[in-house]
């Protein structure tokens, strides 16, 4: 008897995804549907969308959904698990929205140590305003904005956003993936499985940063851009796991302090 | 038999598939569909293992695999 062995998650909508050819948005939109259907979770999770080609979000996943100002993810999010600790929260953004625009709520939400998830896309462009740098565009490499190509000394350098996290210390999951081969969809959807686990347990911030394809933006057909994935952004952005629950020491409310006491 | 079937409205035409597949069973269209994509089509099906790997990478969901 013949057996479907792989068949669309229903952690997504039917809707079509308007992604480019070749973009490496639907991957990891496929990978948090599966993940949701696959720990039964759907019902009680809300998402949310950015700004930036994936502001359609909203209409692909099927669960509850809000669409917030951009870079406004970590704060909404805040917001919603506070009030509805018992719903699972997920903030869905690209790397303009989260390291650009809303790098003080992403730093924020980490270092307070929200119970939420982030699922990062780094494409190190801005897709959807059509391929200006973003802050993890790599040195040299040519945006809209860097014609010649990214200089440090007038551009800097790029932001390693699971290295810079990794700093603080109330994150309880930081971990960088990519999906640009089967093996490395595997792996991604395991990271965000279980930045979603660390959610349901209660143990804290949690945030999966997926290197990603944009094509489009970078001017090259959809094989040059897992190429690009793999020659070019890999090296510069080890993938790996940047903290783990595991590595995190338990967290005690301090006794109140005069400052006088402390010195 | 294991097979693929690739929903033609969702295929995009960006050839993930084709570089992901070890037995080289995927190949373009040689028709373009409704949406105006040459979407992926088995040219060799009975290489197909129904191993998923070419719906692991296939950034429109748009692959089925049957075993
Ligand atoms: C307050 C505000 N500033 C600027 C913009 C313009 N804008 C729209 S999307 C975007 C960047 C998107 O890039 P990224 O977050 O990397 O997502 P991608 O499109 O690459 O997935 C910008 C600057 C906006 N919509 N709102
Ligand atoms: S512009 Fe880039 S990120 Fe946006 S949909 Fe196209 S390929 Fe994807
Ligand atoms: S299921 Fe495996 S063998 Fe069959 S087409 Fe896909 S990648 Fe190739
Ligand atoms: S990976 Fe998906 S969208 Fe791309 S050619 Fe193959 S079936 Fe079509």
């Amino acid at each position: 008897m013949e057996k479907k062995v792989f068949e669309r998650t229903k952690g997504l909508t039917e809707i079509l995804m308007r992604y480019c050819p070749g973009c490496g948005h639907g991957v990891v939109h496929r990978l948090v549907g599966e993940v949701m259907e696959e720990l039964g979770i759907t019902n009680r999770t809300i998402g949310i969308a950015p700004v930036g080609c994936s502001v359609f979000a909203d209409e692909y996943f099927n669960c509850d959904m809000i669409q917030p100002a951009h870079g406004r993810g970590p704060a909404v999010a805040t917001g919603i698990k506070r009030v509805r600790p018992d719903c699972i929260v997920f903030s869905y953004q690209g790397d303009g929205d989260l390291a650009s625009i809303g790098m003080a709520e992403t730093i924020h939400a980490a270092a307070r140590g929200e119970r939420i998830t982030i699922i990062f896309v780094n494409n190190a462009i801005y897709g959807m305003t059509g391929g200006q740098m973003a802050p993890t565009t790599l040195l040299g490499m040519k945006s809209t904005t860097t014609p010649f190509g990214r200089d440090p000394r007038v551009a800097g350098y790029p932001i390693k956003v699971c290295e810079l996290l990794a700093t603080l210390e109330a994150p309880a999951y930081l971990a960088r993936v990519s999906v640009h081969k089967p093996a490395n969809v595997l792996k991604a959807k395991k990271a965000i499985k279980k930045a979603f686990q660390v959610q349901m347990n209660d143990q804290g911030f949690s945030l999966v940063e997926i290197l990603s394809q944009c094509p489009t933006d970078w001017f090259v057909t959809p094989l040059q851009g897992i190429d690009f994935v793999e020659k070019m952004m890999i090296p510069f952005f080890p993938l790996g796991e940047y903290k783990t629950i595991e590595g995190k020491k338990e967290t005690v409310k301090p006794e109140p302090k005069k400052v006088l006491e402390t010195v | 038999m294991p097979r693929i079937e690739v929903d033609t409205i969702r295929c995009k035409g960006c050839e993930l598939c084709v570089v992901a597949c070890p037995y080289k069973v995927i190949g373009m269209s040689k028709k373009f569909a409704s949406t105006g994509y040459y979407p992926a089509v088995m040219v060799k099906p009975e290489k197909c293992t129904g191993c998923t790997l070419c719906a692991l990478v296939c950034p429109d969901v748009a692959i089925e695999v049957y075993k």
